[in-house]
Formats: structure tokens, C-alpha cells, sequence
């Protein structure tokens, strides 16, 4: 076997891969239907606002009802502290990308 | 020979050529499947994110009205119901009871929040899946709350949130609003926060803007807001794609730039050999071009292939300390896969196509001099 052979046969199997996981990712978003209702559900019935990604600090798990300066309010020339502080980046008004809220 | 014939002549005799330097070659297709996996999990991870986070918090209200007090958030009067009930536009506000409470005995903060059609009993709750597996409890048995005055209140487990519900509620506990006021001493009147909902949602700006004047003490969060923040924070330019994004470039650009600073002395007399038997300079860089695109495109594959189980299967795992951080409870969540192939297609055209320019552009300087002075 010549090893152009090798190599296709090779690129052939991620192409089937790649192709395994295109068909993967559409059957599990319409199995995913029923759980998306059920969140919907819930989100509606308890008004929620944000998702449950980050528990650590309050401006973390909520970080769309967080004010301006929560992560530095615990006292005077109090530092943003948490972990996760460094994901959950400050709001889109104070970056300029949102309006600011009234 | 027909030209199918000789490009399969050449890619022969390149894959001969990249097999005489295993070590080497190896080692450059794992350094570049693992950059192509590191920035595919990151941006198949926030795209799903994203995606779901725009589906959901559709659901989401069309406003928030919070007081503040001294810059931060504070109870709000149920009297401001009246006057936000009053402006024009709006079609229902409610008041919301939440908070959060510290469980100092595990370490973890748990979301307590007083549905609007309860269907508890009071002395009842039900939790998240989360609170479930943090406190190891189960249906049926008594959960602890140390109120702000210091007494201990019992509550039972009515039920367990249905699993799948972690994305939203991994930590949230259902709680009556008697018991609520229990826990927290929040008084009579007074609620957490108010929720609106608009007749026409295009009018949900103009209605803020009214409160604002109405209530000068309040601050008014949209829905649009509410998604804005999400499409921030998980944007593909935002902090935690910007911590991996930056890593992941500058190893593919040292990469890159390693490979466009110059061949080997090994590599250099090897293309002379081929001039010298009489391959054309055009042959040379044919090669080239092809020993450049397998070794990207394969990393190119096994990268994202390894990326998509990563971020869909494991459910992250690899993320996991990052974002976690301190938490004690996270939630176990499988992400639904929302693909978005133009971010892949972006993602090969900045990783495939330099790193085949800057191994043709070196071969080429290589393949232009005489096979004499190369050989030399």
C-alpha cells in the first residue's frame, strides 16, 4: 500500500469523524428540546434572570442584577477578589457596548 | 504520467520525507492539535453558552426595577408598585422575594427565591440538584436555616428540581414567602426587587425612563441588558476566551514564526538534492505546499474532533477549575452543542492558511538558489 494511500484513508476517517459530530451535535440539540422547555418553564414561572454558572459572589451568579462597583464595595479601597471575578467581566455599559442603565 | 499520478508521486515522497524526522515532525503536529484544541473548546464552549443563554433568558422579564440605597441594592416598597403600575405601557409588575444565604457548614452560597404561585406549604422547600448533592439530602428529610436573629428554622424537602434544571437552578432553593421573611427578617411591604412586564417590548426603554423620573431612587435592568451581559462576558473576544485566546496565539506565532525564520541545514541540502536530479522549483514548493497541509489539516482535525468531545461529551472538564474558582456548589451541566461554523471556519483560515503561507515562503527563498551553493 502506497502511503498517499495511508494518508487519505487517514483524512478520510476525521472527515467521517467530523462529519459523526455534525450529526451528534443535531440529534442532541432536538433531543435537547425537552430540556430547554423545562428551563424555559422555570425561568418564566420564577422570573429568573441568569444563569447558574458561578456561585462563588453574588455579582458572579447574578451578574446581570450586579451594580457598577459590587465587586469592590465590601469595604473602603476594597479588591476585586473571587476568582472568577477574572471571567465575569465588568457589564456591557461601563465598556461601552450596552446603554448605560437609567 | 497523468497529473492525479504525479501529485501522488509528490505527496509519496513528501510523507517519506516527514517520516525520516518522526521526533520532530510528531512533536510539531501535537504542539498544533493541542493549540487547535485549546482555542476550539474555548470557542465552541462560549458559542453554546451564548446560544443557550439567548434561547433562555427570552423568558427573562422585560424589566427589573431595583432600589439603591448608598450605591448598593436594597428592599424596595411594595408601594412602588402603584406608581410603576401607573405608567403607561405597562401590562403587569409583581414583586420578587430572593436572597442569598451563606451555608457556612459546607462553604457553599444557595439562591433562596419565593415563586409567584407557590404550591408549597409554609415549613416547605424544594432545592436544586445542586443543594441536593452539596448538603446530601434527600426528598423528604429537614434542611436548616440559622435566621438572622440566630434562631434555627426546619424546613422539609417537598421535592428535588428536575435534573437538567442545573443550568438555571443548580442552586436555587423554593421557598414560601413567610418562611423567607423568617430567614432573612426581610419586613412586611418591602420585596428584593420588582419585576415588569410590558405590553409592547420596543417600549420597555421608554417605560425605564419614566421610572427613573417617577422613582429617582431606583435602577431599571432590561431584558436586553440581561442578554447584552451574557453575549459579554462569553463573547469570543471577552476575559476567559481572551486568557486562552492570548496563550494559544502566541504559541501558534512562535510556532509560525520558528518555521518562517528558516529551514535546517538538513532540510536546505534536501531540496538542493532535488534540484540537483532535476526537480523544477515549481516540484520543490508542490511539496512544500503539500508537507505544510498535512501537517495542518490533520492537526486542523484531530484538534477540533478532540475540542467537540472535550466541550460536549466531558462536559468541559477541562474548564472546570477555571470556573469553578472558589464555588463550592457548580453545576453539573452538559451543554446543548450549538455549532457555529463560520467561528470554525475563521478559526482555520487564522491557524491553516499562515502556517502554509510562512512554510511556502521559506521554501521558496530555499528552492529559488542554485542546488550548488544550497548543497554546499
Amino acid at each position: 500500500m502506497r502511503k498517499s494511500d495511508i494518508l487519505f484513508a487517514c483524512l478520510a476517517v476525521g472527515l467521517v469523524l467530523a462529519g459523526l459530530a455534525a450529526v451528534h451535535s443535531r440529534v442532541a440539540r432536538s433531543a435537547a428540546s425537552g430540556v430547554i422547555e423545562l428551563r424555559l418553564a422555570m425561568i418564566k414561572e420564577l422570573d429568573l434572570t441568569d444563569l447558574c454558572l458561578f456561585t462563588e459572589a453574588r455579582y458572579t451568579r447574578h451578574p446581570s442584577q450586579a451594580d457598577w462597583h459590587t465587586p469592590f464595595q465590601d469595604h473602603p479601597m476594597s479588591l476585586e477578589h473571587f476568582p472568577t471575578g477574572t471571567i465575569v467581566g465588568p457589564p456591557g455599559w461601563l465598556r461601552g457596548t450596552l446603554d448605560e442603565p437609567r | 504520467m497523468s497529473r492525479v499520478e504525479q501529485q501522488r508521486n509528490i505527496i509519496d515522497y513528501t510523507l517519506s520525507s516527514l517520516l525520516r524526522r518522526p521526533f520532530k515532525n510528531s512533536l510539531l503536529i501535537l504542539v498544533y492539535t493541542l493549540i487547535i484544541f485549546s482555542l476550539g473548546s474555548v470557542l465552541l464552549f462560549t458559542r453554546a453558552i451564548r446560544k443557550e443563554a439567548s434561547i433562555l433568558l427570552r423568558e427573562a422579564p422585560d424589566m427589573i426595577v431595583q432600589r439603591i440605597v448608598a450605591g448598593r441594592h436594597d428592599l424596595i416598597p411594595l408601594s412602588y408598585l402603584d406608581t410603576i403600575a401607573s405608567i403607561e405601557g405597562t401590562a403587569a409588575v409583581r414583586e420578587r422575594l430572593w436572597g442569598y444565604y451563606f451555608d457556612s457548614a459546607k462553604g457553599a452560597n444557595y439562591t433562596l427565591i419565593v415563586p409567584a404561585t407557590c404550591g408549597l406549604r409554609p415549613g416547605e422547600v424544594a432545592i436544586g440538584v445542586g443543594v441536593a448533592a452539596v448538603r446530601n439530602v434527600y426528598k423528604g428529610e429537614k434542611l436548616f436555616f440559622k435566621a438572622y436573629n440566630g434562631e434555627v428554622i426546619s424546613l422539609r424537602i417537598r421535592g428535588i428540581l428536575a435534573p437538567g434544571s442545573e443550568l438555571i437552578a443548580a442552586d436555587l432553593i423554593y421557598i414560601c414567602g413567610d418562611d423567607f421573611r423568617k430567614v432573612f427578617g426581610v419586613p412586611e411591604g418591602y420585596a428584593t426587587d420588582l419585576v415588569l412586564k410590558a405590553v409592547n417590548r420596543e417600549d420597555v426603554k421608554a417605560i425605564a425612563s419614566k421610572v427613573s423620573i417617577a422613582l429617582p431612587d431606583t435602577r431599571s435592568i432590561t431584558q436586553d441588558e440581561i442578554l447584552g451581559i451574557y453575549d459579554t462576558i462569553f463573547d469570543w473576544r471577552g476575559d476567559l476566551v481572551g486568557v486562552v485566546l492570548t496563550g494559544a496565539v502566541f504559541a501558534f506565532l512562535i510556532l509560525a514564526w520558528d518555521k518562517a525564520t528558516g529551514l535546517s541545514p538538513e532540510e536546505k541540502r534536501e531540496i538542493g538534492i532535488l534540484k540537483a536530479i532535476g526537480w523544477n522549483t515549481s516540484d520543490v514548493l508542490l511539496m512544500k505546499v503539500w508537507e505544510s497541509s498535512i501537517i495542518s489539516v490533520s492537526s486542523f482535525l484531530a484538534g477540533i474532533l478532540l475540542a467537540y468531545l472535550h466541550v460536549f461529551v466531558a462536559s468541559s472538564s477541562l474548564f472546570e477549575p477555571v470556573l469553578i474558582g472558589w464555588s463550592v456548589l457548580y453545576p453539573e451541566f452538559k451543554l446543548i452543542p450549538f455549532v457555529d461554523f463560520n467561528h470554525l471556519a475563521i478559526l482555520f483560515f487564522m491557524t491553516v492558511v499562515p502556517y502554509t503561507a510562512a512554510t511556502i515562503l521559506i521554501s521558496w527563498r530555499a528552492a529559488t538558489i542554485s542546488p550548488d551553493a544550497v548543497i554546499r
